[in-house]
């Protein structure tokens, strides 16, 4: 009996490889604690390998029903403690497990594949430990084997007595999974299936009706009710599975084509779904399957599966739908306490006598197992409290196809360039009802947006769930004792970047555990825990995505790296030299870097992280590396929330537009007037700018597009977009800055890829297309950072950077009568000229409106009681800007003279508020400013706080 | 796009050469529009349209073709053709008529055609007054950045 039913087929395929996922990552935990056996766990494992087996044989796939089986007898007698989970044991059920996954991904072919090895090893499992124990399979596992494999037989020899069996077996494992806690979402899950599959089976029984000869749909029937069979098992609601056991046996007849679908068996099975369905409410209110008897329609069901039975049949004298059915549903009413074991098919009689049925019913003794089932109800009914309020389960969630939602997502996308477009419009009108109008447009686009953006979102935790076995896997074969953990598992991720990130973070992880953490004895002599230890770690952090992997193993050697690089020629001696141990560590990003000193079978292998950083790159996301030796390493990434929707910063350059992926900006630099000319200056014919006194080299986006000629004209203003790309800062020298936007992302066509400077194109507001740059690609077009040389040493610094470490940069200020002040250049964030004319008063104090916020100000000289002479002919302010939780302060000071970069020593301490002491700087006595206590003096940030709107 | 023994082509004008495609290939024909000029894009590469939200590259055929610049101040058409790798626009400078044309009056290329229309020209039909010559869309829309 095999199904062709591709569908089906694809379905099972899915459904079984979710469930080995999980087998996977549960069979590890087992291993994780060998002496205490957790039941719960190795039942979770039992039901998922069940399930495949049964699923398998209903398929026909032979093989995959032989391993699965086999490895089920394996695990059965893991649940009865009669084998331990030893790291031999635990390591053939995952090679099995594997298999499985083999011949799930090719399962056409799947019945001609060989698996006697693994079958074997089971085998010799099951003998091994069989010694000393009874020899025969566990009552259980025969019964439910045979069920599956041959429900025919099975159903001819299902006694009373075997189902008891199998009842008491299942009823001993329920207490077992209360206790240990998954009994809320295995029970969430349970409902939800089971009404998908009840639902199933209805609409099937429907059509079967019809085509009485249709051999797939009794095949989806069957499956569908062997599944509830299985789950309510599992589960220990017992009436259920007996009622899915007893229907399942007919369904098999049926299947077999020993029994025909008459109308009365097709009633009988109608009323089996209302009865189930009914019972799957009453769980989802209080947990607990109600203790009514299905024992009427059990017997019905299995009378039934005898060729006698029939609608005109004496036994069944008036056995018509309304009495089965309505029998079930009286018997469904809350409160209804029917309990009637082994009531005979002549009591189901009509409506009123099932009423009398009720009344008789409530003198019976209470069944056997009834204790048992309040014991764990309660436990149930505790867990599933709040779930009452809750809609019912299997509304609240749906399976959607992926493509649907690219497809949404498009539209979406298209629908923000419309509101884009709309608001541009907008704006230019100025009519007010229509401003309204746009402004909810705008409102619920964002909001759609955000919505659809989330359905594609998923747990980082889909890609680390593999981790723990390849952590596993590796570890013992390199005879290393590791330890992961995981935290942050829900961080969300789109689809498409968790797609992205999947090979190179399972490099990292292979890395860390091959050559970063040490064998056990080496460890132990470094005083460190045999065990070594490597952590996952994701979070959110503005709006992008932080993964961390470290290991507290050795840590990359500085030394090591730079020797390694200078022998493939990868960096000079004298870069080597001048190599900080941060940057050196930046080396293993290089292509063809390799440290292992022997290439393992696991790493070292060429496919390096040269791979990895640019992957990572390729979706918009950087690598860092930090590493101490002998304390670890740890690899921090950061990867954009989503590709399809990015801000952006849109520029001209000779009439064209372009757009500049946010997540690479910096800062822009205006240079105006005077500066135009003199802030540009030439290194043998490379133009840099000196941006807070380091070099910032400069690209002319003119230069490198070619669309203007060379010229070297004098404009009014140059804006400088100061981008970063790989760890390298430049400027790119543009000619208009318009506005940051919010972009679609569109793929570029395919006769453009090749042009390395463009990542993309979008539609503009206006509805014109604009290229996206791509910030690495222009770096590299420009030479900013150069392809074959080192894409790791520091940006050009001028200063000796050996010593850069007890040195600070010093911003000099001069005072008009000539006095020197110092200030510390990391507490400054901008410097700034303002027109006077645009400085206001608020609260009695100077202030000027800066980005949309006021910043007050604050005059140094005069603070400090110094004499200050400004200039009355200059109309600008000179401010240096101090920002600090995101409030903003500004200095007026009279003239800026230099940054200079040095040891600070203050020499003499000063008495005078808002001074630190004087220090020596350039050969000249300067007053050190102590800028945290100038703004403290003025208690400055409660005014600072408020915002202008 | 290979014309099978009846079959329909599209038509259009490069200076006063007839060419076809097959016709169940475009996807639309428009009038000329605006374009976004793509900066060290192959010569044939002249922009990006935007054909209500669909991104196309417009490729000039004649460029394409080696053949000379079109005169000042004449607008191209859009023939948008849908290719393996999305769509493409073709400026053209005429549109003409779709072609009903038998496989019977097609002939290869003589072995003179030789340069960038080698590759491109399929064949020619022979009609009444004139040569339809038969261009390959999917070759002509795989423009790499050597032809620049």
């Amino acid at each position: 009996m095999t199904i062709e039913d591709p569908e089906l087929l694809a379905e099972f395929v899915i459904e079984s490889q979710e469930h080995l996922a999980e087998v996977e990552s549960e069979l590890l935990t087992l291993e994780a604690q060998p002496d205490r056996v957790d039941t719960a766990l190795v039942n979770k494992v039992f039901r998922a390998v069940h399930s495949i087996k049964g699923a398998a044989g209903f398929f026909g796939q032979q093989t995959l029903e032989t391993l699965a089986h086999r490895g089920e007898e394996v695990l059965n007698r893991l649940r009865n403690n009669e084998i331990r989970p030893t790291h031999q044991v635990i390591s053939t059920l995952l090679a099995a497990t594997d298999r499985l996954k083999g011949l799930l991904d090719n399962i056409e072919d799947s019945n001609n594949e060989d698996v006697s090895e693994h079958v074997i090893a089971l085998e010799k499992l099951l003998k091994n430990e069989a010694d000393g124990q009874p020899s025969q399979q566990t009552p259980v596992s025969e019964s439910q084997t045979t069920a599956d494999q041959e429900p025919c037989d099975a159903a001819k020899s299902t006694t009373s007595k075997s189902l008891n069996q199998k009842t008491q077996q299942s009823s001993n494992v329920l207490p077992r999974i209360r206790a240990s806690g998954i009994g809320e979402e295995a029970l969430r899950d349970f409902l939800i299936e089971s009404c998908d599959n009840l639902e199933q089976i209805e609409r099937d029984l429907v059509s079967f009706e019809d085509d009485p000869t249709s051999e797939s749909l009794v095949n989806s029937i069957f499956r569908s009710m062997h599944t509830i069979k299985g789950s309510a098992g599992f589960l220990a609601f017992n009436n259920l599975e007996r009622l899915a056991h007893a229907c399942e046996t007919l369904l098999g007849k049926i299947r077999l084509g020993e029994r025909q679908l008459e109308s009365s068996i097709c009633n009988l099975l109608f009323a089996t779904v209302d009865s189930m369905q009914k019972c799957l409410q009453r769980i989802e209110q209080d947990g607990q399957e109600g203790c009514f008897m299905d024992d009427n329609l059990i017997e019905h069901l299995l009378a039934a599966c005898e060729s006698g039975y029939d609608a005109g049949a004496g036994r069944e004298g008036d056995f018509t739908d309304d009495k089965v059915i309505d029998p079930m549903l009286a018997a469904c009413e809350p409160g209804c306490n029917v309990g009637g074991a082994g009531k005979k098919e002549s009591d189901l009689l009509a409506v009123n006598e099932c009423r009398e049925l009720q009344s008789d019913a409530s003198l019976f003794a209470p069944r056997a197992d009834q204790p048992v089932d309040s014991a764990k109800s309660t436990a149930v009914q505790n867990s599933s409290a709040d779930e009452t309020q809750v809609k019912s389960a299997a509304d609240s969630t749906i399976r959607v196809d992926v493509a649907l939602l690219d497809k949404l997502m498009t539209r979406v996308g298209e629908l923000v360039l419309a509101r884009n477009q709309i608001m541009q419009f907008t704006s230019s009108l100025g009519d007010s009802e229509l401003l309204n109008t746009s402004q909810r447009l705008n409102l619920i686009t964002t909001e759609l947006q955000e919505g659809v953006m989330k359905t594609r979102m998923q747990p980082i935790g889909n890609v680390w769930s593999k981790f723990p076995r390849i952590v596993r896997d590796l570890s013992s074969t390199c005879g290393k004792q590791v330890r992961i953990e995981m935290h942050g598992k829900d961080t969300e991720l789109d689809k498409t970047i968790i797609e992205a990130i999947k090979d190179p973070l399972t490099h990292l992880v292979r890395n860390s555990v091959d050559h970063g953490i040490e064998t056990p004895s080496d460890r132990v002599k470094m005083g460190k825990p045999a065990e070594g230890c490597l952590r996952l770690r994701a979070f959110h952090e503005g709006g992008q995505v932080n993964i961390e992997i470290s290991d507290d193993g050795a840590g990359l050697n500085p030394a090591k790296l730079k020797a390694k690089a200078r022998d493939r020629n990868l960096i000079t001696a004298e870069q080597a030299e001048q190599m900080q141990d941060h940057e050196a560590n930046q080396l293993i990003f290089l292509p063809g870097f390799s440290t292992a000193e022997r290439v393992s079978n696991v790493s070292g292998r060429g496919v390096g992280m040269d791979v990895v950083k640019t992957n990572i790159e390729k979706i918009g996301g950087m690598v860092d590396i930090q590493s101490q030796v002998g304390r670890g390493t740890t690899i921090k990434i950061k990867i954009p929330l989503t590709l399809a929707i990015i801000p952006a910063l849109t520029i001209t350059n000779d009439g064209n537009r372009f757009a500049i992926p946010q997540v690479n900006l910096l800062e822009l630099v205006r240079l105006d007037g005077e500066d135009a000319q003199s802030g540009i200056e030439w290194i043998q014919g490379a133009p840099v700018h000196r941006l807070r006194g380091r070099l910032l080299p400069l690209v002319y986006l003119r230069k490198l597009l070619q669309t203007g000629d060379d010229r070297d004209e004098v404009a009014e203003a140059i804006n400088i977009v100061v981008l970063r790309a790989d760890d390298r800062q430049f400027g790119l020298v543009v000619d208009r800055i318009n506005d940051t936007e919010e972009i679609v992302v569109k793929a570029l066509s395919k006769q453009l890829k090749a042009i390395p400077v463009y990542s993309g194109t979008t539609i503009m507001g206006d509805g014109k297309v604009a290229l996206i740059l791509d910030v690495l690609g222009l770096a590299y077009e420009s030479n900013v950072i150069s392809k074959e040389r080192d894409r790791s040493l520091p940006e050009a610094s001028p200063f000796n950077a050996d010593a850069s470490i007890d040195q600070q940069s010093l911003l000099i200020l001069g005072t008009s009568d000539g006095q020197r002040l110092a200030l510390p250049i990391s507490q400054v964030a901008r410097l700034e000229q303002i027109p006077k004319t645009s400085v206001e008063r608020a609260n009695n104090q100077e202030v000027v409106q800066y980005r949309s916020e006021i910043l007050p100000l604050i005059r140094l000289a005069k603070f400090l009681g110094l004499k200050s002479h400004e200039d009355p002919d200059d109309p600008q302010l000179n401010v240096v800007v101090y920002t600090e939780d995101a409030r903003s302060v500004g200095l007026v000071v009279d003239r800026i003279i230099d940054i200079v970069k040095t040891t600070l020593e203050v020499s003499c301490q000063s008495r005078h508020q808002g001074l630190l002491g004087s220090a020596v700087i350039q050969e000249r006595v300067t007053d050190v400013v102590d800028l945290p206590a100038v703004i403290r003096q003025l208690d400055v940030p409660n005014q600072a706080a408020v915002c202008l709107n | 796009m290979i014309a099978t023994k009846e079959s329909q082509l599209c038509t259009f004008f490069l200076d006063d050469q007839m060419f076809g495609v097959d016709v169940q290939c475009v996807q639309e024909v428009i009038r000329y529009q605006e374009m976004t000029a793509i900066p060290l894009a192959p010569n044939a590469v002249c922009g990006l349209i935007n054909l209500r939200g669909q991104i196309v590259t417009a490729i000039d055929l004649r460029m394409r073709l080696g053949m000379s610049n079109r005169p000042e101040g004449k607008l191209p058409m859009n023939v948008v053709v849908r290719g393996n790798d999305g769509a493409v626009s073709f400026l053209v400078d005429q549109i003409g008529d779709v072609q009903e044309i038998n496989e019977e009056f097609f002939e290869p290329p003589p072995e003179t055609l030789r340069g960038a229309s080698r590759r491109l020209i399929r064949g020619a039909y022979k009609m009444k007054h004139r040569l339809l010559l038969i261009l390959d869309a999917e070759r002509a829309m795989h423009v790499s950045a050597d032809d620049r």
